[in-house]
């Protein structure tokens, strides 16, 4: 047998590069970050999340320049069809298949919280930027998941105590007639009672409804100052038409939406929404930095982003930075090196990730636009007051998540 | 035998050869269960088998008994919903009897639905069903125990029987197997038995079976019943799978996709709900996460024209007349 030193030493210097390589690379499991993106790409939260919040993602990864660490990233990418065992079952199927490292997007909290779930069994990762539960990171809470964009504890709290510092302190609530809809009227009425306002009726309305006229003529009837939605989706889009039909607001009393993203005030146009006041948690006109990001994705999508397809980005590079950062794509570590730094983007102001998986930042009150008041197609808020990010969110001596407590 | 004295007339010759051809297609379609979960992914699998039952039960209804019910997915929610409640409760409890508890309560409900519901009939029939599951879904949305919107979540798979510990997906597929095992032969054996003879009677001409003396709405109540417990057998397996329970289940939406299951697969046929059920999880799986993901509504709809308007009797329907044209 022939055995020149060169092929001799070939072979050495090539076992020693495998060896080097893949001690560097032990960390990273099977040399790829993979990010999977679920979400409603075809319902009733399309434009809310959906594709544009995928191209946000895409955006991120490739604002980071594809790779991490030395290996790439992939992305995958899939349809909830807002079902949680659709959810559930495509996210076991990725991390048992693909081994996807990071879940983002998600918007219905049925199938986040049964994403978490999987999760936390199966010891992945997710960030929720589409979910508004408040229990996502309350009684659900897991070490698996942190919820970016916003929930309902500030949309309540935010909306319903500016609205009585404002003045607006006799309320009448429109609620959907269900758990999520019993919890948001609990919050407002709490948070109008201790700010010295009073709750001085209310209806509950079936979910989902699509006549809203006797209920906006209960409203109108009572005499109260502001009316509180506490409901979502197409309801509240039905009861803000409903009560436009029926001057509402023309007759002296304003509505209060609790929660309502910039593509529903988009779809349903200024004339009908004016004056609706809301917490948003970011809003693509608020400053220099913002603006500069949402043109960006203006270019690539036709659309203005949402306060989602934006924190989608936001949370996908502060993941990228802490998986470069700690060297590794180990959840545990991930989560901690997210966590111990402070998240300071277009998106996030005065951000930092709690115990319980919650990402406080500063939230922000806006009122809808006149159409007169409006420069553009996408003028559609005015930014009137901030909530410092440490009085946004649920306080965590309140909080049930066991994470907190222990 | 005394059968084998005697000539067999031609007709007992071709139901004996039409009874072994259907054992063998049973024997492969066994051996390509068992063997399946080493080829494609098994929660996958299981997905496809709890809604192939699904889709069976309710071609028992529509297929032998010519009731259209499109208020299917009530039983399924509260199967779902009355196993993973108690399971998530009381985690001592084994699965097995989680799920029987699932079933017997989707068969008690069953029994309240039918009595209302086959007093009346076609459209009526459709409309009362469909009123009694909405009413099934706003309790669902209301009651505690569900946790509404969010759903009932982290349900223990637990031990079988104390012993095998289903937390392991291949475990579990061929529990899930073994469940529909018997699930279809519950029905196989209805369909082929002399009330199954007695259904096919009432769905062809109904005045004739009372005319005949048969008492048909006992007849009808029963078949629902069965229908019904099977349904709750299929959600109760699900969310034993999934390790949880939402609203989609108890939503009219799933009953709409049941019937498209098993239009699609062929009604009246014993394999089509499997192929319809097995059709349209895939399709929704492979599509939701390609580029077409947005479309998938939209073709799943094309599809269901395109069936409806040229091969009205479904896949296996369609198959089953070419067979018996050409190979009888």
């Amino acid at each position: 047998m022939t055995f020149n030193k060169r092929t001799l030493a070939g072979v050495i210097a090539v076992a020693t590069t495998a060896l080097a390589t893949g001690t560097a690379q032990a960390q990273m499991s099977d040399d790829a970050v993979r990010i999977g993106y679920l979400a409603d790409m075809s319902g009733t939260y399309r434009d809310l999340a959906g594709p544009g919040g995928l191209e946000a993602l895409n955006m991120a990864i490739e604002d980071f320049g594809g790779e991490v660490g030395g290996v790439p990233i992939e992305i995958f990418s899939a349809d909830d069809r807002n079902s949680a065992d659709v959810g559930a079952n495509t996210v076991r199927g990725w991390i048992d298949q693909e081994n996807v490292d990071l879940v983002g997007g998600m918007v219905a909290s049925s199938v986040s919280i049964a994403v978490t779930k999987v999760l936390e069994e199966a010891n992945g990762l997710a960030i929720i930027s589409g979910s508004a539960a408040s229990s996502i990171t309350n009684e659900h809470c897991t070490p698996n998941h942190i919820h970016w964009v916003y929930d309902t504890y500030p949309l309540a709290n935010g909306t319903a105590k500016a609205v009585v510092e404002q003045g607006g302190d006799s309320w009448f609530m429109l609620t959907a007639d269900y758990a999520f809809g019993h919890a948001l009227e609990g919050d407002v009425t709490k948070v109008v009672e201790e700010n010295g306002g009073e709750v001085v009726g209310g209806v509950r309305h079936p979910f989902p409804t699509s006549d809203f006229s006797s209920y906006i003529l209960q409203a109108q009837g009572s005499g109260a100052e502001i009316v509180g939605l506490a409901n979502a989706g197409s309801d509240t889009v039905n009861a803000i038409k409903t009560a436009s039909q029926f001057g509402l607001t023309q007759s002296g009393q304003q509505l209060a939406g609790l929660l309502i993203f910039l593509n529903d005030v988009h779809a349903m146009g200024l004339e009908a929404t004016q004056g609706l006041l809301l917490t948003t948690g970011w809003y693509w006109d608020m400053d220099e930095a913002s603006r500069e990001w949402a043109e960006r994705y203006f270019e690539r999508v036709g659309r203005m982003p949402t306060m989602v397809q934006a924190g989608v980005y936001s949370s996908t590079m502060h993941y990228l930075n802490a998986v470069e950062a700690a060297g590794t794509d180990e959840p545990e570590v991930v989560r901690a090196k997210m966590a111990e730094t402070p998240v300071e983007d277009f998106f996030a102001r005065n951000g930092r990730i709690r115990a319980d998986g919650r990402m406080v930042h500063d939230m922000y009150l806006a009122e809808v636009k006149s159409p007169a008041e409006s420069t553009g197609e996408w003028d559609l808020y005015e930014i009137k007051s901030t909530i410092p990010a440490d009085q946004a969110y649920r306080p965590l001596d309140e909080s049930q998540c066991d994470l907190v407590n222990q | 035998m005394m059968a084998t004295t005697q000539t067999p007339s031609p007709s007992m010759k071709r139901r004996r050869r039409a009874r072994q051809r259907r054992g063998a297609l049973y024997l492969v379609l066994l051996v390509v269960g068992l063997a399946a979960p080493f080829v494609a992914y098994p929660v996958f699998l299981m997905k496809v088998l709890c809604f192939a039952l699904f889709a069976c039960a309710f071609n028992l209804l529509l297929g032998y008994a010519g009731l259209l019910s499109f208020g299917h997915a009530a039983f399924l929610a509260t199967g779902g919903y009355v196993t993973g409640y108690l399971l998530s409760s009381h985690p001592a409890l084994p699965p097995e009897v989680g799920i029987l508890a699932g079933t017997l309560a989707s068969l008690v409900l069953g029994l309240a639905f039918g009595a209302l519901a086959i007093r009346r009939q076609g459209i009526y029939f459709a409309m009362v069903t469909l009123a009694l599951a909405q009413m099934m879904f706003f309790f669902y949305i209301q009651a505690p125990f569900t946790g509404g919107e969010d759903g009932l979540h982290g349900v223990p798979r637990g031990h079988l029987f104390g012993l095998v510990d289903l937390s392991s997906n291949l475990a579990m597929y061929y529990f899930v197997f073994a469940v529909f095992v018997i699930g279809f032969a519950i029905i196989q054996r209805t369909v082929h038995s002399p009330f199954g003879q007695v259904l096919k009677a009432i769905r062809e001409n109904e005045p004739r079976a009372v005319s005949l003396g048969y008492n048909v709405d006992a007849y009808k109540l029963l078949a629902f019943v069965i229908s019904a417990g099977l349904a709750g057998l299929a959600g109760a397996t699900k969310t034993l799978v999934f390790q949880l329970a939402s609203l989609t289940d108890a939503h009219w939406h799933m009953s709409g996709e049941v019937i498209l299951m098993t239009l699609l697969g062929g009604v009246g046929t014993l394999f089509g709900p499997l192929m319809g059920a097995g059709l349209v999880v895939s399709l929704q799986t492979q599509l939701a996460q390609s580029p077409l993901g947005n479309w998938v509504s939209v073709i799943l709809g094309a599809i269901f024209v395109i069936c409806v308007l040229s091969f009205r009797s479904g896949i296996v329907g369609e198959i089953d007349k070419i067979v018996r044209k050409n190979f009888k």
